[in-house]
């Protein structure tokens, strides 16, 4: 049983919090016992006024300060309840949260990349909400509905047994109401969320692209287009919202049938007291308001128990996230000093084993050799970054950095001497400065300013409105900047071995060559590894390797690949065709 | 202008809904005194036939209230559906009126987030307000002058009480709304902080911040929790306190009702007619409370919704003479960005002649893109004229200039359908013959034959079936035929590779309309007839290859960075 595992979870995960989940069932039980108190004593009171010369005050004022006091302890039992409620809702909540971000950053890159950020994303915020109102807020909703209903029997029962099994006999038509209703709105509700869903898409289709509609001067066929979904969407929103709205006066119907049926049988009770006439007309107040409140927890168990439902199917989908498998153990031993010798053996690598990727790959690469990797878009240029950094890890073979195989020491200090510039350029929500110093938080305005100026990035910096200590937000930036940024982010650290991913994709000519020489400063003495299509960035490389289709095809330099006339010389000679 | 203006197509559905809540509550509300007359007539009077004939009032009430309820729901379900379609209707014709400006100004999440989540918030809240909005009032008052009709010295009971639960449901109302605000601000952070760690995982790990994030997580985390428990304690006291001070009031009732009967001014059933009204007025409070809270939603949402539809499409529109000159002129042109500090292009002054081949080259974020833009008029130019055909281009209706013109955006945006529906967005009319030729000439012969349906093989939303090239060559191909007067082609080769394009720039040489070629790479545009060199906004060239080579230090700059100079003499 799945549901029974996912409980069990669920079980484990509250348990923190028993204490709080203690003084919730205790103050409901309080609650509701009191709530269902008090009618009685009200009847008491109401008995005791009969008529005029009769009144018996000498009963009626004790009865009357019982009244208040209890009304006032069920205020304050209710409130505490809330508050462990709430209390135990948000600490779920937290705790939830907090696994996920460590889950994240436990998680291997294969997952991560193989996942829509959004649906991880919704998970972790979403689904957790859903879960904390569903699960939490529809417990207790259920238990104290569930303890009203039998309170309220019991009352009734002792009230006058014959009314309240009649009562409890014309219960089930109410929940059939209620059920036939949620049955027929639920067909309706699945077609309006499929045509809305339809109408979003085209919607986020038509006006991220307005430009073009415009350009297209297709304005007039969009809005013709839209119009027909819209219309039909109201359609549909139309019976739905009118179905679903009927479940409320339907089962106030029913509940005013119920009452109609106590009043009457309560009067001929009273009346004709055949069984010894324990009825009093306090008594029927007590039961009439009963009655009133009797079907209004019914209405709510079924909506807590979709509820419920749902809050599960939530807690399954992050407990899924949550059990996802993480990284392979962190080995125990820190890589020493790197001089940036590099050897890959044997290697064989492919993200899904039906489609092999890099087989049989030998590469040696020594202290300050520069590797450059070509090839046509989608050719697996980034896989072997993926690879050296041990984003990825390798199915056979292996690769050591000098000689010692990087699956033997922490990812951490093989990482801490690699810089990287990739050509998605990520950049924290923060100032400029903070993400210069990713990588030596402790540099000095001095060092960041002339990181910057290697990058050529100084300049559009302090042209921002408050110059290095300016918030990026999401769009602040042109691509070209956003990667000057990122340049700057590893002048500032200058590791033994570098990597470039595109890393000038989306910086002019004019302006890479110029921070072409300072990358050249830069990877002097330092083993770098750059991933280019502008062929010109990389004709001095040390060895060059071809990529196509996933494998490597040719390895050498420039000119003897020029001259061997192959897929490199091809590529090449393209792009000086004019 | 309030969007509420829409709902005047349903004026009637909007009149009725309310009205025929309060026939059901009117109804509601005359229960309390059936009982009474049960208990002092039929019981104290034992007239069971009294008895019998008040019980099927009562279910005669039961049903006359389904029946209005039904009514009611029914109209306020129209209303409030029939309004959402009507504003979404609006709001999307009124985005398709905006000019480039507005567009970016705006933003399309912003926009497209208005048409969908403001909306159902707004038509939720509407459905709310007409079903409620005269029904609480209505029971809570209704209840106080039933009470009075009952016996006024009781009935200052309610007096006292109504006002004071009224106070604490606003009071409450008005702490706790501004509040979770806040708690929704702070989810977004740890929404947007959860994304970060997704998007930018690669760059975390290289950087070793795991931890750091883990911690800046938290600690959003951690604000989120206390803002939310805060918020939680002030809702929190809500129904209590109406709870305690309902009941109260009740134990008051019945003291003073108490008195009354006993000076025999009012009677048992009278003292629970009292009871039962009161009762009523906790549980439509509670209602209310709820209604308030979605009430306000909605209109935070219209306030959104108001300031996309009162956002007006700021091109300009002039009466121009008619002059005798060249077929395109930028007459000392500027454009600067609204908002933007410093202008995207700064005296751009050229002519082209009819047929000629444009290039327009410079470094990123020189104004290439902003220039070819003015052609159609997306944007005002703010100083200078452009001209088509001596005509202001203000001067043109704006739909009529862009039939003429042919454009091929920088991002190869496609959508949703078959390729062909695709490709007749560029005209409606095109054959078979038009659609394979276009095809042809945008080097997409082979993408079409790629797939099994050919033309009718469906695109992805955002064409994400297709590769780079495959899209930008289809909507090379969707301007083409077209077949404008004047093609621009906007960076738009970037994704081919390099014989591709050299083909495509073949087949485009052939064809007679003027075409403007932005690109970052010399190669594209050294054959053009005319090329432009744009640095920082400014015109700092302009002539052919050959001339530029030896006067334009820029061009040179970039040719050169482009090609070294041992192969220069391959162009």
């Amino acid at each position: 049983m799945k549901h029974k595992l996912t409980v069990k979870k669920i079980l484990r995960l509250v348990s923190k919090y028993r204490f709080y989940i203690l003084l919730s069932l205790l103050f409901a039980i309080g609650t509701v016992a009191l709530t269902l108190y008090i009618p009685i004593l009200i009847g008491h009171a109401i008995d005791a006024i009969v008529e005029p010369g009769q009144v018996d005050f000498e009963k009626l004022s004790p009865l009357l300060i019982e009244i208040a006091v209890m009304a006032i302890c069920v205020g304050v039992f209710q409130w505490i309840m809330n508050l462990a409620n709430n209390r135990i809702a948000y600490l779920v909540v937290r705790d939830m949260r907090k696994q996920a971000i460590r889950k994240i950053q436990a998680l291997p890159l294969s997952y991560i990349d193989s996942h829509a950020y959004g649906d991880v994303v919704s998970r972790v915020i979403a689904d957790v909400d859903q879960f904390a109102d569903g699960l939490l807020m529809g417990f207790t909703q259920f238990f104290t509905g569930i303890l009203t209903i039998l309170g309220t029997v019991v009352m009734m029962i002792k009230l006058n047994w014959e009314i309240a099994i009649a009562v409890i006999l014309l219960t089930p038509l109410s929940m059939f109401v209620a059920k036939f209703i949620s049955g027929k709105t639920y067909s309706l509700f699945k077609k309006q969320t499929q045509v809305r869903g339809k109408q979003t898409a085209f919607i986020d289709e038509m006006i991220s692209s307005q430009k073009v509609v415009q350009a297209f001067t297709h304005e007039d066929e969009t809005l013709k287009a839209f119009d027909e979904c819209n219309e039909e969407l109201g359609k549909w929103a139309l019976k739905a919202t009118f179905f679903s709205s009927l479940t409320n006066p339907s089962t106030r119907f029913i509940n005013n049938l119920i009452y109609a049926a106590v009043a009457l049988l309560g009067a001929v009770f009273i009346l004709f007291t055949p069984w010894g006439g324990a009825l009093t007309v306090g008594g029927l107040n007590s039961l009439l308001s009963y009655a009133n409140q009797y079907t209004k927890p019914f209405n709510e168990i079924t909506g807590v128990i979709t509820e419920l439902q749902g809050a599960i199917a939530c807690a399954d989908r992050i407990f899924e996230f949550l059990e996802e498998k993480e990284l392979s153990e962190e080995a125990k031993e820190e890589l020493g000093t790197v001089e940036g010798n590099v050897s890959l053996e044997n290697v064989a690598f492919s993200y899904v084993p039906e489609r092999p990727l890099i087989q049989n790959f030998n590469l040696t690469v020594k202290k300050g050799e520069r590797i450059a990797i070509v090839g046509p878009t989608g050719c697996g240029k980034t896989t072997l970054i993926n690879l050296l950094m041990r984003f990825y890890d390798v199915d056979e073979g292996s690769i050591s950095l000098e000689g010692e195989d990087i699956r033997t020491v922490t990812r951490w200090s093989l990482r801490k001497n690699y810089g990287m510039v990739l050509q998605e350029t990520w950049l924290k929500r923060g100032t400029v400065r903070d993400n210069i110093v990713m990588g030596k938080e402790d540099a000095t305005d001095e060092e960041v300013i002339a990181a910057a100026k290697s990058a050529h990035a100084h300049s559009f910096i302090m042209r921002l409105p408050k110059g290095y200590d300016t918030v990026l937000t999401e769009d602040s930036l042109s691509a070209g900047q956003r990667q000057l940024l990122c340049i700057a982010r590893i002048m500032l650290v200058l590791p033994p071995m570098v990597i470039l991913d595109e890393a000038t994709s989306s910086i002019d000519t004019r302006t890479e060559l110029k921070i072409q020489e300072a990358f050249n400063k830069m990877m002097k003495g330092r083993t770098s590894f750059i991933v280019a299509h502008r062929l010109s960035t990389i004709r001095e490389a040390d060895v060059i390797l071809v990529m196509h289709d996933g494998n490597i095809v040719e390895q050498g330099k420039h000119d003897e690949l020029l001259a061997r006339n192959g897929f490199y010389a091809k590529l090449y000679h393209a792009q000086f065709e004019a | 202008m309030s969007i509420f203006r829409y709902l005047k197509s349903y004026r009637k559905e909007a009149v009725l809904a309310p009205f025929f809540k309060l026939l059901e509550a009117s109804f509601e509300l005359i229960v309390p005194l059936v009982v009474a007359q049960i208990v002092d007539v039929g019981i104290a009077d034992g007239n069971m036939p009294y008895v019998m004939k008040m019980f099927l009032v009562l279910v005669l009430f039961g049903i006359v209230g389904l029946a209005f309820s039904v009514t009611a729901q029914y109209f306020s379900a129209k209303a409030a559906v029939g309004f959402a379609v009507k504003l979404r209707h609006e709001l999307f014709q009124k985005i398709q009126s905006f000019s480039y400006r507005e567009l970016d100004e705006i933003g399309t999440g912003t926009l497209i987030t208005r048409m969908t989540a403001d909306v159902n918030q707004v038509q939720t809240g509407v459905n709310l307000f007409l079903r409620l909005l005269l029904r609480s009032p209505f029971i809570v008052f209704g209840a106080m002058i039933m009470a009075f009709t009952v016996d006024v010295q009781a009935a200052l009971v309610f007096v006292v009480a109504i006002p004071l639960l009224f106070v604490i449901v606003f009071a409450v109302m008005l702490v706790s709304i501004p509040l979770f605000k806040k708690v929704q601000g702070k989810l977004d952070t740890v929404l947007n902080r959860t994304k970060d760690n997704l998007t930018g995982v690669r760059v975390i790990r290289a950087f070793r911040k795991e931890q750091r994030e883990i911690e800046e997580f938290d600690e959003s985390n951690e604000s989120l929790k206390k803002s939310q428990l805060f918020v939680g304690r002030i809702s929190a006291i809500l129904n209590p306190l109406t709870y305690v001070i309902v009941n109260v009031a009740i134990v008051l009732l019945i003291h003073v009702g108490a008195i009354r009967v006993e000076i025999g001014l009012l009677t048992q059933g009278g003292v629970m007619a009292l009871y039962n009204y009161m009762t009523q007025i906790l549980v439509e409070l509670v209602k209310f409370a709820n209604m308030i809270i979605t009430v306000n939603k909605a209109l935070a949402s219209k306030k959104r919704i108001e300031s996309v539809l009162t956002t007006e499409n700021t091109l300009q529109q002039i009466e121009g003479e008619q002059k005798e000159e060249d077929f395109i002129v930028f007459d000392h042109v500027s454009l600067t960005y609204h908002g933007a500090g410093a202008p995207a292009l700064s005296d751009i002054c050229f002519t082209v002649k009819r047929g000629e081949t444009v290039g327009v080259i410079g470094g990123t974020g020189s104004g290439k893109t902003s220039l070819v833009n003015l052609i159609p008029h997306f944007y005002d130019c703010t100083e200078g004229s452009v001209r088509i055909d001596g005509s202001d281009v203000k001067a043109y209706d704006p739909k009529a200039l862009r039939e003429r013109i042919g454009i091929v955006p920088q991002k190869a945006v496609l959508f949703r359908g078959t390729i062909r529906e695709n490709l007749l967005w560029g005209n409606e009319n095109a054959t078979e013959e038009e659609l394979a030729l276009a095809v042809h000439r945008a080097q997409a012969d082979d993408v079409i034959k790629s797939k099994e349906k050919g033309l009718d093989d469906e695109v992805a939303q955002g064409g994400k079936n297709l590769s780079g090239g495959q899209r930008q060559r289809l909507t090379i191909a969707r301007a083409l035929v077209k077949n404008p007067d004047i093609l621009i082609l906007d960076d738009s080769a970037s994704a081919l590779d390099y014989a591709t394009e050299a083909q495509l720039r073949k087949e485009l040489k052939q064809l007679p309309c003027t075409k403007f070629i932005v690109s970052q790479r010399t190669g594209s545009i050294a054959h053009a007839d005319k090329i432009i060199v744009l640095s920082d906004g400014k015109q700092v060239g302009f002539g052919t290859h050959e001339q530029l080579l030896s006067s334009c230090e820029v061009y040179r700059e970039i040719y050169e960075s482009q090609f070294k100079k041992e192969d220069s003499d391959e162009t």
